[in-house]
């Protein structure tokens, strides 16, 4: 099963983060590279990236034949897509448990979200 | 022999054997792996034009073991571990290659150190000759997580000590249960897999098959090695008739019986016949036992359901699940009636592995159907459309419920 692992955060915490002290910031990008290092050695990382800063994001969008884009930064909505983890693995707790490892799980939100198969069981 | 896809299924058949006799010479079964998958596809890209070599085990043994000392001499952080292996002599004569190390390296590739997607990594890649972008193809992830699937999988095996030898006899029952757990994976991966992928993904049942009878001729004492190979062969004869042209499932009782591939049909009942008549009966059995069932009857309506309620009644006993549970309950309706399936339905709903399972509401759905009550049955269907991650699935769930709508 795959899962895609969002995690979200807010302004909030963002300043939150960019006041801690050096040693903590450290702390956390450790506990970012030790779960790395553990997903990809069980196999289960697909693929992990973080995002840029929202201010740096385009929305594209395409009406009546028209593509028009709008460069940020927008109004702060509460909740960021900051980065994310593609991972594959046996079920919907252990995803959880990959979720909860997350350092931002403590002031952001972590979404879970099981990716669509094209199998299917005869009925 | 000429042509690529022969050339590609000899490879398959070597592929296990090259590599054991590569592990047993030196003895590293990560860098011995390495180097026969690059003796395979240095000879997937030269047979096909140059020609099958006179003794084509023979020439991957060198190319391999060649590439191997290469590897074992430029990688200066493996410099001691050379010496181990210069000392090491290579065993007189060609070995013919035995039952016992064909089934010790899918032991090896199974071990229980591993996670299950690792387990199928491997396997698929050492034993059955499958490249790394085969695999990555089959399984819809990108080529590089299945290549670091694989190393890792195998530095992993190398930290925890595990040998190329047979576990001890205590403990190979366990073992190989690992084993049909990762044939099992392989094969319904590749079953349940519908049109987009097809192609490649029928691959893995074919290489499902193979493994599992290359498993149940190493074993052909375990009944579940007889189990599971007799269970692919009855569920995948039904593979013709179980997708519409456009890919759109067809429910086993609306399958045109004409398509299943009778000498399938007829290998896995053989089996079944001889394995249920010998010792206890696991799972697999039960679960191929099932199937043959469902393969003897000519039409749906024929189909002994009393049989197959005992059968699940049997497996609720040795192997409970969600799907055991609500498949027993379409069982209790065809034998019962539908009323007595939608009681026991609700009843077994409140259990936790079923809350909130598409599956509920979809065999509520057809159950409800069956009763007349097309109002209700057209909601569940429809609930269950949204809960499931199949797209296929989805599809036929919402066709029936547009069927109830008209």
């Amino acid at each position: 099963m795959k899962y895609l692992v969002l995690i979200y955060t807010n302004p909030d915490a963002r300043r939150l983060w960019e006041q801690l002290p050096e040693a903590e910031q450290a702390q956390g990008l450790r506990a970012y590279a030790a779960l790395n290092e553990e997903l990809a050695a069980s196999g289960e990382m697909i693929v992990s990236e973080s995002l840029a800063d929202p201010s740096l994001a385009r929305q594209v969008t395409v009406r009546g034949g028209q593509i028009s884009a709008t460069d940020g930064p927008f109004a702060e909505t509460k909740e960021q897509l900051a980065g994310f983890y593609l991972v594959e693995c046996g079920s919907l707790e252990r995803a959880t448990e990959i979720a909860a490892r997350i350092p931002e799980a403590e002031a952001g939100v972590i979404e879970v979200r099981p990716v669509r198969t094209f199998s299917g069981l005869e009925m | 022999m000429s042509g690529g896809a022969a050339v590609e299924g000899l490879l398959r058949e070597l592929a296990p054997q090259v590599l054991t006799r590569l592990v047993r010479r030196y003895g590293d079964f990560d860098s011995s792996e390495d180097a026969v998958q690059e003796a395979l596809l240095a000879a997937a890209q030269q047979w096909p034009d140059e020609g099958v070599p006179e003794n084509p085990r023979g020439w991957l043994v060198t190319v391999a073991s060649r590439r191997l000392i290469e590897m074992v001499r430029s990688d200066a952080a493996r410099r001691r571990r050379e010496a181990g292996t210069a000392q090491r002599e290579p065993p007189p004569g060609e070995q013919q290659p035995s039952a016992d190390d064909s089934l010790t390296l899918l032991l090896l590739c199974c071990h229980p150190s591993l996670t299950p997607a690792s387990q199928v990594a491997l396997t698929l890649r050492a034993v059955g000759g499958l490249t790394t972008a085969e695999i990555a193809r089959a399984y819809l992830v990108p080529e590089a997580t299945i290549g670091q699937r694989i190393s890792r999988a195998k530095q992993r095996i190398t930290a925890s000590g595990a040998r190329f030898r047979l576990p001890s006899a205590e403990d190979r029952p366990r073992r190989i249960a690992g084993v049909l757990q990762v044939l099992y994976l392989v094969f319904n991966e590749g079953y349940t897999a519908s049109s987009g992928a097809e192609l490649v993904r029928t691959d893995l049942v074919a290489e499902a098959v193979r493994l599992a009878r290359q498993l149940h001729a190493a074993v052909p004492e375990d009944g579940e090695a007889a189990g599971l190979l007799a269970l692919m062969l009855l569920t995948d004869a039904r593979r013709a008739a179980r997708t519409r042209d456009d890919g759109a499932l067809v429910p086993l009782a609306e399958q045109d019986r004409g398509r299943w591939d009778r000498n399938a049909i007829d290998e896995g009942l053989a089996l079944v016949e001889r394995t249920l008549a010998s010792g206890p009966v696991g799972p697999y059995q039960l679960q191929a036992a099932i199937a043959a069932v469902h393969a003897e009857a000519p039409r749906a309506e024929d189909t002994d359901w009393p049989q197959i309620l005992a059968l699940y009644d049997l497996l609720r006993l040795t192997a409970p699940g969600p799907m055991v549970t609500l498949n027993r309950v379409v069982a209790v309706a065809m034998v019962h009636g539908a009323e007595e399936g939608l009681r026991l339905l609700r009843e077994v709903e409140a259990e936790e592995a079923l809350a909130g399972h598409h599956r509920v509401d979809a065999v509520r759905a057809h159950l409800l159907e069956l009763v007349g009550d097309r109002t209700a049955a057209r909601e569940a269907y429809l609930r269950a459309a949204r809960r499931t991650l199949s797209v296929p699935e989805q599809r036929y769930l919402r066709s029936r419920a547009v069927a109830l709508g008209e």
